[in-house]
């Protein structure tokens, strides 16, 4: 199993760990809960260098990688960031991901950690001159406080949501990027492995709370974020996960996955991604059945649940059949016991600044 | 003194009281919810009689002891995050007049099982 360059520092803290995607990396430091609030009311620090950092350069990047993902890769101006997917022949998404445009011909993909490898292997099929970087480290400042804490350090005023510029931080080279996974407002620091000690320290120091992964997935559920694994896998398209709008069939030339998504969105998914609000205390969690509580009937199955910190009861996400809009009721068999939840929109928490 | 059961429950067989250990609420982390018999309840030794559920995951309780319930920690059904505050103290579950206590592992015998 791979550690990232933070694994002392997170043994100092005495972090709990856990295995993800082929990495050791800490589940929580002290309460997964005080870590959630942090980053909702403060800020949370975390470790993300397991995420694959796919370099892609060169004359054709631009138009390799307009083929290979789903998006218009190539209309992204120098410094725009774009959530987008790679899918296969069929539709079904292989990884979702971010992409940076650094430079004319130069983009850094961000995959998923499990998925790295087979990304890696598909973007130089489709043509992509992708290499996997193997010696650096990501860091996220993440929550309404993110930005004082990283304007000590760097100018931020000017570097809009979903972009990012190099930067230098108390004399380190970074890509400093605005972007996150948590719904709150925050950055991700890209770095070199041997920086990445001292530029945690100093985010910890001005504040930002080291947050593990679990914390990481409440905080995702509730900005009503999928998660590959969870609510995205091979067996999924972008339009049954409510994401359609990261397919661009306008753009120029063919894409891969285009025939099956176009067809698709002609036909329309028959499955829906959904949120389910809870009515008692207990949560559904993924694989649960949801059911209609009139007939019985199974229309779905949850995909990701968890008691919302933020909200204070049972939230989930879960692919229901078309038909059950925001307010139906539905049932969730938690362990023999048919509990009431409410259909609501994916996103259940909006931050409000 | 206490007694250990393989899923992780301590019960103090003098006073009747039931709990999970230290190691168990370690691994559920915070807990946020618990299930618990209601007084009256007839449980059966290494039988599901609750469950404890964190943000992360949920875990069903097993009466390490067959016996009624007579009382259940109200304080811990309000704030369940005593459990992992103080797991074999305040963090007490129910209390039970035992029937039968089945072979149940000693304090080292446990520390042994989790080490």
């Amino acid at each position: 199993m791979q550690q990232t360059p933070l694994h002392g520092v997170h043994a100092c803290l005495d972090a709990k760990f856990t295995p993800f995607g082929g990495w050791n990396m800490p589940l929580r430091y002290t309460s997964e809960l005080a870590e959630h609030h942090a980053v909702r009311r403060s800020a949370g620090l975390f470790d993300l260098s397991h995420m694959g950092q796919i370099d892609v350069a060169g004359p054709d990047a631009a138009q390799a990688l307009d083929f290979a993902l789903t998006s218009h890769i190539s209309a992204l101006g120098i410094g725009a960031a774009k959530y987008t997917m790679i899918c296969a022949e069929g539709g079904g998404i292989l990884d979702d991901l971010v992409v940076y445009r650094l430079g004319a011909d130069w983009f850094l993909v961000v995959a998923n950690a499990a998925n790295t490898g087979s990304v890696v292997q598909a973007l130089q099929e489709r043509g992509a001159p992708a290499v996997l970087a193997t010696d650096r480290a990501m860091i996220a400042v993440q929550g309404p406080d993110a930005e004082s804490i990283l304007a000590r350090f760097t100018p931020t005023g000017s570097l809009r949501y979903y972009a990012g510029r190099a930067a230098t931080i108390a004399g380190r080279q970074v890509m400093l990027a605005r972007t996150g996974y948590t719904g709150e407002d925050g950055f991700e620091i890209y770095c070199g492995a041997s920086d990445a000690v001292a530029l945690w320290e100093l985010m910890s120091a001005a504040g930002a709370t080291p947050a593990g992964l679990a914390c990481r997935d409440t905080l995702r559920l509730e900005a009503g974020m999928p998660l590959y694994g969870n609510e995205l896998h091979l067996g999924i398209t972008p339009f049954d996960a409510g994401l359609g709008r990261v397919v661009a069939f306008g753009k120029p030339g063919g894409f891969v996955g285009q025939a099956a998504l176009a067809e698709q969105s002609v036909r329309g998914p028959q499955h829906v991604l959904a949120g389910l609000t809870g009515q008692a205390k207990r949560s559904a969690r993924q694989g649960y059945v949801v059911t209609d509580p009139l007939s019985g009937e199974t229309i779905g199955t949850v995909t990701s649940g968890a008691p919302s910190p933020t909200l204070g009861r049972p939230i989930a996400l879960a692919y229901l059949r078309t038909g059950y809009s925001t307010g139906s009721e539905t049932a969730v068999d938690i362990r023999g016991t048919a509990e009431p939840f409410t259909v609501t929109s994916p996103r259940f928490y909006t931050r409000s600044r | 003194m206490l007694l250990y059961s393989q899923e992780h429950e301590w019960v103090d067989v003098a006073a009747g009281t039931v709990g999970i250990t230290a190691f168990a609420a370690d691994a559920l982390g915070d807990i946020v919810y618990v299930e618990l018999p209601a007084v009256g309840a007839e449980v059966t030794a290494g039988e599901v009689c609750g469950e404890v559920e964190s943000t992360k995951s949920v875990s069903e309780l097993y009466a390490p002891v067959s016996g009624t319930v007579v009382e259940v920690n109200s304080e811990v059904v309000a704030d369940p995050s005593l459990i992992g505050a103080d797991p074999a103290g305040k963090g007490w579950l129910y209390r039970l007049t035992i029937s039968h206590t089945p072979q149940l592992m000693s304090e080292q015998e446990y520390q042994e099982l989790i080490s």
